[in-house]
C-alpha cells in the first residue's frame, strides 16, 4: 500500500449506513467497502441482521445487494424478507437483490485433493455483477466448517474471501455463532478486523432480553455500551442513549393539566410542555383519573396523546374515564389519543423502552401519559427502572413531549418517596392522599413540587363526580385537623 | 499440457456420445486454467479411459465461463466432479490425486 493511500484511508473512513433503527446512531453506519461480523448465540437475530442490512439498502439506500444464505433455502428467505414488508417478486427489487441458497452436504462430498472456494468465489462474482452490488451479506460461512473437511484449506480460503470481497469493493456483512470463550464459534474474527458487532439475547427473571454491543469498530469512535435491541414487525431496532448530554430545549410555554383549579395551583397555568410530571398516591386517590384529564385536556387542544397502560385495558380506561365526565372515545376515534396496553411482563424494561420509543417515533404525540410506572418495578431492581426511566425521560424531553407518569404509593411507604426511586428526575410532582376525617375518606392534592414555577402550597381537597374533578380549599376546622 | 488434455477429452467425448451404453454422467467443473484444474482432467480422463471405456459420459465445464451454472449445481470447491448418473449423486473435490478414493465413490471398486 502506498504512503498516500495510507493517509487518505486515515483522513476519511467512509460509512455505509444500515438503515437499521438506532445502529446508525451509534456507530454512523457500517465501514463502508470492508467487511463487518455479526455474532451472537442462537436466535439472537444475526440473520435478519444481516437481511435487514440488504433490504433495507435497496429500499432506502438505493444499493444493490447480495444475500447469500447458507441455513435457509430462497422461499425460506423470500418469506423472511417478505416478513419485512419487501416485496421480493417486485420488477424493481428483483433487479437490485440477487439471492443464491448454498447447500453444503457432507455426506456427498468426497474429498480427492487439493482444492480452493473457488466455485463459492464465482458464485458472489456472479451475483455482485448481475445487480451490480453494493452490500454484500453472508449467512453464516461457518456452515462451511461443517460442510468441507480439511479446516487448513478453508480458512486460508476464508482469509482469501475477505480479501477480494474488499477487492470488489463491496460493504459486507458475515454471521457467525457464538463460540465458547471466542466470539465465534470458528474464530471467524479472527479475519475480520475492521468491525464485530455482538448480538445478545438472555433471559433475566424469566424475562428475555436483546442487547447489541459494537465490540470493535476500527478507525472509528463509537458507543461502547450494551444498548437494548428489539425485534418488531418492522425488524430490528437498537436503542441508542442519544442525549448523554443534558442538552434539551426547554420551552416556557405551559400546557393545561386538564384541571382548572390544579392550574391555578401551578402558578396559574399548568405544566410547562416538555415537564415532567409525576403523580404518586395510595391505591384509589385518582391518579389515572389525573392522567385521563391531562389527556383530555392534550386531546382538545388538537394535540396527540399517548397512553401507556400497564394495568388497564383501553376499553376499561375509557368507560371508566367516561364515569367521571371525561370522554375519550371522539378522541381514540379521531386519532389524537392512542392506548397502548400492555402487561409489563410481557417482555423486559429495555424492550419495553424500545417499543415506547418506537410507538413515540411513530406516533409523534405533543404528551405521553406513563401509567404507572410502579408496575414495571417486577421487571428489575430499582437501579435498572430508574435508569429506564431516565432514558425515557430524556428522550421525550428531546421530544419536548410533556410526560405524565404516575406511581402508586404503597400502604404504609412514606408518601414523599416514590418506590423506584425517580422524583429527582421529574419537574412537577403532585402527591395525592386520603385523608381520614371522623367518619370519612377524603381525597387531598398538593403540589410537593414544581420547578421553574410559583406554586401553590395548599393543600387541596378534592372529589371525583360525573364533570371530573372538583378541588376546594379544605375547610378550617378549629382543631386544626387536616393539616 | 490443459490444451492437449481439452482436446484428448473431447475426444472421449465423441467416443463416449457414439457409444450405445451411457450408464456414467459426469460432470467435471474447474475454475480456470491452473496445475489444479489440469490435473484433475488428467486423472479423470484417465479413469475413465481404464475403467468406463465406452460407457462414461464426461463433461467439462469452466466455471469462469459459465458462471450461473456455479449457482445451480451448487459448486463450492474447485475442482469439483459430479457424479450424476447413477444414482446416488456424489461430489469430489480436490484435484482428483487420490485415483483410489475415487473408484470407491464411483462404486467401480469395493469399500475395503
Amino acid at each position: 500500500m502506498s504512503k498516500q493511500r495510507l493517509t487518505a484511508h486515515r483522513s476519511v473512513l467512509q460509512k455505509c449506513p444500515t438503515g437499521i433503527r438506532g445502529l446508525d446512531d451509534i456507530t454512523g453506519g457500517l465501514p463502508r467497502g470492508r467487511t463487518t461480523l455479526v455474532c451472537g448465540g442462537p436466535g439472537c437475530g444475526k440473520t435478519l441482521m444481516a437481511l435487514e442490512f440488504i433490504v433495507r439498502g435497496i429500499r432506502d439506500f438505493g444499493e444493490p445487494g447480495v444475500f447469500m444464505a447458507f441455513e435457509e433455502n430462497a422461499e425460506e428467505l423470500a418469506a423472511n424478507v417478505a416478513s419485512l414488508g419487501f416485496d421480493l417478486n417486485a420488477k424493481i427489487h428483483r433487479h437490485m437483490l440477487a439471492i443464491d441458497y448454498v447447500h453444503v452436504e457432507r455426506s456427498e462430498i468426497e474429498e480427492t485433493g487439493e482444492y480452493d472456494l473457488e466455485g463459492l468465489f464465482v458464485r458472489l462474482g456472479a451475483m455482485i455483477k448481475e445487480v451490480r452490488a453494493k452490500r454484500v451479506a453472508i449467512d453464516s460461512l461457518e456452515a462451511l466448517f461443517g460442510g468441507l473437511p480439511d479446516e487448513g484449506i478453508l480458512r486460508a480460503e476464508l482469509r482469501r474471501l475477505f480479501r477480494w470481497l474488499k477487492d470488489q469493493g463491496v460493504t459486507t456483512v458475515i454471521t457467525g455463532e457464538q463460540g465458547d470463550g471466542q466470539l465465534t464459534r470458528h474464530g471467524l474474527e479472527e479475519y475480520v478486523s475492521d468491525c464485530v458487532i455482538t448480538l445478545d439475547h438472555r433471559v433475566i427473571n424469566q424475562i428475555a432480553t436483546r442487547r447489541l454491543r459494537v465490540v470493535k469498530y476500527r478507525g472509528s469512535k463509537h458507543g461502547t455500551n450494551e444498548y437494548p435491541t428489539m425485534i418488531d414487525q418492522h425488524g430490528l431496532s437498537v436503542l441508542p442513549i442519544s442525549s448523554i448530554g443534558l442538552n434539551y430545549p426547554v420551552s416556557t410555554d405551559r400546557v393545561s393539566s386538564g384541571v382548572a383549579r390544579l392550574d391555578e395551583m401551578l402558578g396559574g397555568r399548568g405544566y410547562y410542555r416538555g415537564s415532567s410530571i409525576l403523580a404518586s398516591g395510595t391505591a384509589g386517590t385518582g391518579k389515572s383519573s389525573l392522567a385521563a384529564a391531562f389527556a383530555d385536556a392534550t386531546c382538545r387542544r388538537g394535540r396527540r396523546c399517548l397512553y401507556f397502560s400497564f394495568e388497564e385495558s383501553p376499553a376499561q380506561i375509557i368507560r371508566n374515564m367516561a364515569s367521571i365526565g371525561f370522554n375519550l372515545n371522539p378522541w381514540v376515534k379521531k386519532g389524537l389519543l392512542r392506548f397502548q396496553s400492555v402487561r409489563p411482563s410481557l417482555y423486559g424494561l429495555e424492550s419495553h423502552l424500545v417499543s415506547m420509543h418506537a410507538l413515540i417515533d411513530e406516533f409523534k404525540p405533543a404528551a405521553a401519559v406513563i401509567d404507572p410506572i410502579t408496575n414495571l418495578s417486577s421487571l428489575g431492581d430499582t437501579g435498572e427502572i430508574r435508569a429506564m426511566l431516565t432514558r425515557l425521560i430524556d428522550f421525550l424531553k428531546t421530544e419536548n413531549i410533556t410526560a405524565f407518569f404516575t406511581s402508586l404509593t404503597a400502604g404504609g411507604a412514606a408518601f414523599e418517596q416514590t418506590e423506584v426511586g425517580i422524583s429527582s428526575l421529574m419537574d412537577t410532582w403532585l402527591l395525592l392522599r386520603m385523608v381520614e376525617d371522623e367518619n370519612r375518606r377524603n381525597r387531598v392534592l398538593y403540589v410537593l413540587k414544581s420547578r421553574g414555577m410559583a406554586h401553590s402550597n395548599q393543600l387541596r381537597q378534592f372529589q371525583l363526580c360525573d364533570q371530573g374533578f372538583k378541588l376546594f380549599d379544605i375547610p378550617t376546622v378549629p382543631e386544626g385537623r387536616n393539616t | 499440457m490443459a490444451k492437449k488434455s481439452k482436446s484428448s477429452v473431447a475426444a472421449f467425448e465423441r467416443a463416449a456420445k457414439s457409444a450405445k451404453t451411457r450408464q456414467y454422467v459426469l460432470r467435471l467443473y474447474v475454475a480456470g486454467v491452473n496445475p489444479r484444474s489440469s490435473a484433475a482432467i488428467i486423472s479423470i480422463t484417465q479413469i475413465c479411459e481404464e475403467h468406463l471405456k465406452g460407457n462414461y459420459e464426461l463433461e467439462i465445464i469452466d466455471l469462469y465461463q459459465q458462471p450461473t451454472l456455479a449457482q445451480g449445481e451448487q459448486i463450492i470447491a474447485a475442482p469439483t466432479l459430479i457424479k450424476k448418473l447413477p444414482l446416488p449423486l456424489r461430489r469430489f473435490i480436490g484435484n482428483l490425486a487420490d485415483q483410489e478414493r475415487i473408484l470407491v465413490g464411483l462404486d467401480l471398486r469395493p469399500k475395503k
